[in-house]
């Protein structure tokens, strides 16, 4: 698609703020490893030419969701931090192993029974993730369920702003 | 070099398998909660490079409404958290049992 060299280090900036977040005891430093891998997914989406969608993912998620975050952590000041379980290293290898055969044979089977979609002209592809193009379809196509996302982030809020209040006593 | 299709589904594979990973073996319920992030993040890797491949925004609008749908879960989850937290005084999942008994 395009520029590897992009691709590769925002790949592998991802995979390892992925893994910081993992492994780090702290939950602020967690929270500032997943940051790191939000704005690296918002690079990887201006790469596949996606720039609606990158700017909304540095918004809403760096933004909004991991002050969020950030500020849940601050407010509960956790003292006695829960650390990782015991690690048993036998099941991570399998869990990893058995997702990597499923994907090997998934992909396979796709291949052999020719699943695999076939890519449209490159002047089509680059004209795509355009604000105007995304606009449009958005606001036809889709106009009922943007309505019905609009109607389910109020009832979270309601919802969120009545579990966290305090009970009456 | 041409990075294809099939690097980004590679990346976005590793990124869900590590989400999954911590969201199995953390106890931080506030960490699950962003390991759940990582792995809707990972999927929306997918839908947009899809999306790309096939000349197709219906991709791209379903990231924009996943986005939405994890804002609203982020809300309501860590809601959730305080008022767990309030009653138990601890984030540890393994600490908070409710249905037991």
């Amino acid at each position: 698609m395009t520029a590897p060299i992009l691709f590769f280090v925002f790949a592998i900036v991802a995979l390892a703020a992925a893994l910081g977040m993992l492994l780090s005891k702290n939950p602020v430093s967690s929270a500032l490893w997943l940051i790191l891998n939000l704005f690296c997914v918002a690079g990887l989406f201006l790469t596949l030419n996606a720039e609606f969608i990158a700017v909304i993912q540095i918004l809403v998620y760096a933004g909004a969701i991991m002050v969020l975050f950030v500020f849940v952590i601050m407010l509960l000041n956790l003292s006695d931090l829960p650390d990782l379980k015991k690690v048993e290293w036998r099941r991570i290898v399998a869990f990893t192993m058995g997702m990597g055969l499923l994907s090997m044979l998934t992909f396979i089977s796709a291949n052999a029974l020719n699943l695999a979609p076939n890519p449209p002209s490159l002047a089509i592809a680059a004209e795509n993730g355009s604000v105007s193009n995304l606009g449009k379809v958005m606001f036809t196509q889709y106009a009922m369920p943007l309505e019905v996302i609009g109607i389910l982030l109020l009832a979270a809020t309601i919802g969120a702003v009545v579990i966290a209040k305090r009970k009456p006593v | 070099m041409e990075i294809t299709l099939n690097w980004y589904l590679t990346l976005s594979a590793l990124l869900f398998t590590m989400g999954v990973l911590g969201f199995l073996f953390r106890r931080n319920a506030i960490i699950m909660l962003m390991c759940v992030e990582l792995m809707l993040n990972s999927v929306n890797i997918t839908l947009v490079a899809f999306s790309q491949y096939l000349g197709d925004v219906s991709g791209q609008i379903l990231v924009f409404f996943v986005m939405s749908v994890a804002a609203a879960e982020a809300a309501v989850g860590l809601a959730l958290i305080i008022a767990i937290f309030r009653d138990k005084l601890t984030v540890d999942v393994t600490k908070i049992n409710l249905f037991k008994y």
